[in-house]
């Protein structure tokens, strides 16, 4: 199987400080790959880099190799722009725009192409059916995305994104900020959303990444120690530091 | 004894918060009473919408239309210039400069502000004035346009550093979220964080605005001070604060020309009030 990224000795720097350390992994596509390690390891650090969001740390340094689709995208030339309609990323704090709901949907391919309206009329529907809120929302297409609840506003970033049409999608911690029920209805779509894209999802909570990932790696102080299987990771750790983290000894 | 000392600097600061309010108060019935002094005698529509402007003469004719459009003229005249640029200043401070270029674009933008109105006043005569009457050979450079772009110069801080304020405070998570779904600089401003901000900085446009209509000193000495209907921007005209700055010096007091510049100063109030209520309108708007 290809691996749809893949990642060959990178470092980064913030400034002086050496954030990640000779990483080198790949990861499958329409899998979903946690990283999960403890705050400060470097995580969403990692995840950062797969969409060149760390362009906007001033002072940061990469070297290395960082390939989607067999593309290095750690090249001065990369058009980023391209890069992150490709690779989307759904943050720890859902952050839908002060617009209304349609507005939110339609922003990704209104920047990217011209649209009639009854062209984004259909991406909204699918977008916002793709993540279980067209039934919920579809009588307040008009109403401010922020009178929404969390869950519904994470989900709203979610369906923003597949709007673009990406192949992949990045999360960062995106349920920490949700309550246990609605937690589960996230990685619920998770799994429908991994049909269709790779998504990498970067989590402090162990449980879920055991519960909803296909693939794990551990990370400590901005190296990769582990990565592998998520149910080898978790029942028969090869790196000791793994099994001390896994099994809560820190972190 | 603690205890009295207590109740003695509760009051004293209670004392001093009301102060505020009461003259306040003072002030503006003052104002009232002066000023409707005068429509004892005038009609106020007449004094609102009469086309002239002779308080001396015999009988004297009061009405302000001529100062009003002057003063609009100038404020319009300067808001065209100094939005546009104060705006685009704030986004450019906000979001596009570099940390050692914006903290000298500040100190540069409170420089500014810290020129007192009488010099720029002074600048714009000896430098402007005498420019715009080359330009557009006009036989003098005392016009609207001059006003308006020396008002332009003490509008640009205000609008600059609160629209600043309000691009700052939208959240950053805006930003990376319209980055990350693959827009450009330009299009995360202008599509996410310039319409997020837009309460606030609307409120700084009218704050701008107000500062510009409550002008006194450089329009004075600028705009050529003429009481006549204004046809065009490059004609002297006069605006309702010059008005009373000039005459009421002469003005005998209890005379109807007293009381009439005492009640340009109600509209000149009003029109105030309003768009500071306005403003703050949209401030709130931004916060809540």
């Amino acid at each position: 199987m290809n691996a749809k990224i893949v990642v060959d000795k990178l470092h980064l720097w913030y400034g002086d400080f050496l954030a990640l350390k000779q990483v080198t992994t790949q990861i499958a596509p329409r899998r979903i790959t946690a990283i999960i390690g403890p705050s400060g390891c470097g995580k969403s650090t990692l995840l950062r880099v797969f969409n060149r969001m760390n362009d906007l740390v001033e002072g940061v340094r990469m070297s290395g190799e960082v390939r989607v689709d067999g593309e290095n995208i750690l090249l001065p030339e990369t058009n980023v722009v391209a890069l992150r309609k490709k690779v989307g990323m759904v943050f720890q704090r859902p952050n839908p725009f002060p617009l209304s709901i349609y507005e939110n949907i339609v922003f990704g391919p209104h920047i990217h192409q011209q649209l009639k309206k009854s062209e984004l009329d259909a991406i909204v529907e699918q977008s916002l059916s793709s993540v279980s809120l067209w039934l919920e929302l579809k009588d307040k297409l008009q109403k401010s995305a922020l009178g929404l609840s969390l869950e519904q506003k994470q989900r709203l970033c979610i369906a923003r994104l597949i709007a673009v049409k990406p192949d992949v999608l990045l999360m960062d911690e995106p349920c920490s900020s949700l309550d246990p029920q609605a937690t589960a209805r996230i990685e619920e779509l998770m799994r429908e959303l991994k049909h269709n894209y790779t998504i990498v999802i970067v989590t402090h909570n162990m449980q879920q990444a055991a519960r909803v990932s296909d693939d794990t790696g551990f990370m400590l102080l901005g190296e990769l120690v582990e990565f592998d299987r998520t149910e080898k990771v978790f029942t028969k750790p090869a790196d000791k530091r793994t099994e001390e983290y896994i099994t809560g000894r820190y972190g | 004894m603690r205890k009295c000392k207590e109740w003695i600097i509760e009051k004293l600061v209670f004392l001093c918060g009301m102060a505020s309010i009461v003259f306040v108060g003072l002030i503006f019935l003052f104002l009232l009473k002066e000023g409707l002094a005068l429509f004892a005698t005038v009609n106020p529509l007449e004094f609102l919408a009469g086309k002239k402007w002779y308080p001396i003469s015999e009988p004297p004719q009061m009405g302000i239309l001529p100062l009003i459009l002057g003063s609009l003229l100038v404020t319009v005249g300067a808001a065209v210039i100094s939005v546009p640029i104060g705006v685009s200043c704030a986004i450019y401070i906000a979001e596009v400069a570099p940390a050692s270029i914006k903290n000298k674009l500040k100190a540069g933008i409170e420089l500014l502000a810290a020129i007192p109105s009488v010099v720029l006043g002074f600048i714009g005569m000896v430098t402007l004035v005498p420019w715009i009457k080359q330009l557009f050979h006009l036989p003098t450079g005392l016009t609207a346009l001059s006003g308006s772009i020396m008002l332009a110069f003490m509008a640009m801080p205000t609008i600059v550093s609160i629209a600043e304020d309000a691009l700052y405070s939208v959240p950053k998570s805006y930003r990376e979220g319209a980055l990350a779904l693959g827009a450009t600089h330009w299009q995360a401003i202008y599509r996410v964080i310039v319409p997020a901000a837009s309460s606030g900085i609307v409120a700084a446009v009218m704050l701008g605005i107000g500062r510009v209509i409550g002008e006194t000193m450089a329009v004075m000495m600028i705009t050529g001070n003429s009481a006549v209907m204004p046809e065009s921007i490059l004609q002297p005209v006069r605006t309702l604060t010059a008005t009373i700055a000039a005459e009421m010096g002469e003005a005998v007091v209890g005379s109807e020309h007293y009381f009439g510049l005492f009640a340009v100063g109600i509209v000149l109030f009003v029109i105030s009030f309003m768009i500071n209520v306005t403003a703050d309108l949209f401030l709130h708007k931004n916060r809540s």
